[in-house]
């Protein structure tokens, strides 16, 4: 077991609305170690982008806050942090990746620009020395053209060469937590392939621990050590990858390992979880998979389960079946 | 006892590229460049390819509400292209179409029964009463229920509202149903139920499909046979199963080989590509695929491959496969 360095413990997040409150991450706790990469899976709606923004303090307020729980980032709690201590420590001790990189590049400054910055902000060094260090890092991440690339506008590149620039920003802020949110979804498998081996690479040579936040169980086999799983704003359950891919436990994750079609085998009815995703909240009490459960038995409606250490390999499962 | 229901002989569309303050045309893009294949009665053809390769173009040039630019289209023995808008709109109703996304195909402000019953409306098929009892059926058939009916689209989940959307395909007894990425929008635990629905009323109705997705793992699992497109091109077409344990074109072979597998102990022998997709209003001489491609030679540069069958039923486009190599 490694150092942990972003300990995330009890956090709350809600929206407050017109339809009222929306607990859309409810206590979810889980731990980043330095130099690993964890990931996190669910269905859409889960709460996973919610967590990230959580941690970047960049939940939109209002509707959003942060309503209770604790994110230990080294020795300080970031949900007391000040806005001017989370500028600093955005893109330069974390750094994110959002889904759409358009809206995290501004539009209006070139590339280069946007780049240089960010390096500057890291190393105080003059405009030159930086420019120089901004090319070397774009063709780092496989783009062509660097030299001229960096004189160009976000929307002059394709969605493949805008994360590429994502990335590259934050290799150039050498971070030691990347949160990437689902940073290859919109991207071709043979782009996507590229990025991944760009993201192995900071991670392997450089020791960058990664929150990786997906929905393709792919993704998550071949990145990650570790995977937490979630269900409507809460982690259901938690474990090796090994652990999830193989001895999955709580009966979400099992029926989602079972609905992935299989590339290697013969074509045959694919398992399905029945119903669907009830609105975070909606189930005020009880385990919020049971009303798709096809286990769910009386306890699983008056109690909630809590995650709680299931085997002692120190996997962590939300559920009824496995606890007393 | 295979027949052919839709047979396609290379099939162009160039959109224009309008510029200046006069609005001329400045260039094209050539969305689709000479597409070829056939669909028999009950099969499924998956189409598969990266964002921009004329997917989407394809398969609403066949239904021509995109109008292709050349080439022809067969269907159920007659010539779509040389339709009259008359005669067209009668055809329609064999051929259907399911979009990918579910939110926004869907007028949100229907009832789910008016959205079901339009198509029936507009083909004058049978009495108000009569419709609205199909509607019913309908909604049964999808996995849906009967009281739904008079609720709103936009009070339905994603996969429910890609059901509304398969049952609004299947409300005027289509034969060809075109998918255009039915499951994307969806997720991984809703995905599998939206297949299932879709291989069970091929079963029950012999419907035929033209399932286009960039999921390979999805595509292989619904298709008979598949089709892979790059820039507005069929690069390799063959069964399923032989294209998976044999990907002859080096593009099909580094798309599969990218796929991640949900295995964590699977070691993938991944083919990395190197440069940019280039751009469909100014492709590459010679083979698309060239600029990308780890085999390229030097006959790549200069001359288009020709789609051409290689084994039984492989049909690929690569220099690689010359005769007289
Ligand atoms: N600005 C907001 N106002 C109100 N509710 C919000 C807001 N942002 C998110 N939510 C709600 O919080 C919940 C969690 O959303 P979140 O974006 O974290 O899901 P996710 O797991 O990232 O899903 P996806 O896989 O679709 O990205 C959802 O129910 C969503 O509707
Ligand atoms: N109406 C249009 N006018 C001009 N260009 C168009 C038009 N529709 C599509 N194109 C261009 O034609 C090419 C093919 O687009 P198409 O939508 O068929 O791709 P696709 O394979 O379906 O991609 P995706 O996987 O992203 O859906 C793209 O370069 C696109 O920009
Ligand atoms: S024709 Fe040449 S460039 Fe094109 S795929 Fe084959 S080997 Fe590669
Ligand atoms: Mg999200
Ligand atoms: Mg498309």
């Amino acid at each position: 077991m490694g150092e942990t360095i972003l300990e995330v413990k009890g956090l709350q997040t809600h929206f407050f609305t017109d339809d009222g409150e929306i607990p859309a991450v409810n206590k979810v706790d889980f731990h980043v170690d330095k130099g690993e990469v964890l990931g996190i899976v669910g269905e859409s709606g889960s709460g996973k982008s919610v967590t990230s923004l959580s941690v970047m303090g960049l939940v939109p307020k209002p509707p959003g806050k942060i309503v209770g729980g604790e994110i230990n980032f080294k020795d300080e709690n970031l949900v007391n942090a000040s806005e001017k201590r989370m500028r600093q420590i955005r893109g330069n001790e974390i750094a994110m990746i959002f889904q759409e990189p358009m809206t995290s590049l501004n539009p209006v400054f070139t590339i280069g620009n946007q780049l240089i910055e960010a390096i500057r902000l890291h190393n105080k060094w003059d405009k030159k020395k930086a420019k120089a260090r901004a090319v070397e890092i774009l063709k780092l991440v496989g783009l062509p053209r660097a030299e001229e690339l960096i004189d160009e506008y976000p929307h002059q590149l394709s969605g493949g060469m805008r994360q590429r620039v994502m990335i590259a920003m934050a290799m150039a802020c050498d971070p030691e937590v990347l949160i990437a949110d689902e940073p290859t979804t919109a991207l071709d498998v043979t782009i996507q392939a590229q990025i991944l081996e760009l993201m192995k690479d900071l991670n392997k040579n450089r020791g960058t621990a990664i929150m990786l936040i997906t929905h393709d169980l792919g993704v998550v086999a071949e990145m990650c050590q570790r995977v937490a799983v979630m269900y409507s704003g809460n982690i259901v359950e938690e474990g090796t990858v090994k652990q999830i891919f193989k001895e999955p436990k709580h009966p979400y994750t099992v029926g989602l390992i079972k609905s992935v079609p299989d590339m290697t085998s013969k074509r045959e009815r694919l398992y399905s979880i029945p119903g669907s995703v009830q609105k975070p909240g909606s189930i005020k009490v009880g385990c919020p998979f049971a009303p798709r459960c096809e286990h769910a038995f009386d306890r699983c409606v008056s109690e909630t389960p809590a995650l709680l250490e299931a085997g002692d390999e120190g996997q962590k499962v939300s559920c009824w079946l496995h606890h007393d | 006892m295979t027949e052919k229901l839709l047979e396609v002989q290379d099939l162009k569309k160039y959109f224009p590229i309008k510029g200046g303050i006069l609005g001329r045309q400045v260039g094209q893009v050539k969305a689709i460049n000479g597409v070829s294949f056939y669909i028999n009665k009950g099969e499924t053809l998956g189409l598969v390819g990266e964002s921009g390769c004329g997917k989407s173009t394809t398969g609403r040039s066949l239904l021509r509400l995109i109008e292709p630019t050349e080439g022809t289209i067969t269907f159920d023995g007659k010539e779509v292209t040389s339709l009259s808008g008359r005669e067209m709109r009668k055809m329609r109703r064999d051929m259907q179409m399911v979009f990918q996304d579910p939110f926004a195909s869907l007028n949100p402000r229907h009832t789910v029964e008016r959205i079901i019953e339009e198509p029936m409306i507009v083909h004058k098929m049978g009495t108000s009463a009569e419709r609205k009892k199909r509607v019913r059926e309908l909604l049964e058939v999808v996995g849906l229920n009967s009281y739904h009916a008079k609720r709103y689209a936009h009070q339905f989940s994603g996969g429910q509202r890609q059901r509304i959307g398969i049952a609004r395909a299947l409300a005027v007894k289509p034969k060809l149903i075109i998918a255009d990425e039915p499951v994307s929008a969806l997720d991984v635990s809703i995905q599998s139920q939206v297949l299932n629905l879709l291989e069970d009323l091929q079963n029950e109705f012999n419907l035929t499909y033209l399932f286009i997705a960039h999921d390979l793992s999805v595509v292989k699992h619904i298709s008979d046979r598949v089709g892979v497109m790059y820039l507005g091109q069929l690069v390799e077409l063959t069964e399923s199963d032989k294209l998976y344990a044999n990907p002859k074109h080096p593009y099909t072979r580094a798309l599969l080989s990218a796929v991640p597998i949900a295995d964590p102990e699977f070691e993938q022998e991944r083919i990395v590509l190197r440069g940019d997709v280039p751009s469909p209003s100014n492709p590459p001489k010679g083979c698309p695929f060239h600029t990308r491609c780890p085999e390229a030679m030097d006959i790549c540069k200069s001359v288009n491959p020709a789609f051409r069958e290689d084994d039984e039923g492989h049909y690929v486009a690569c220099h690689l496969y010359d005769e007289d190599k």
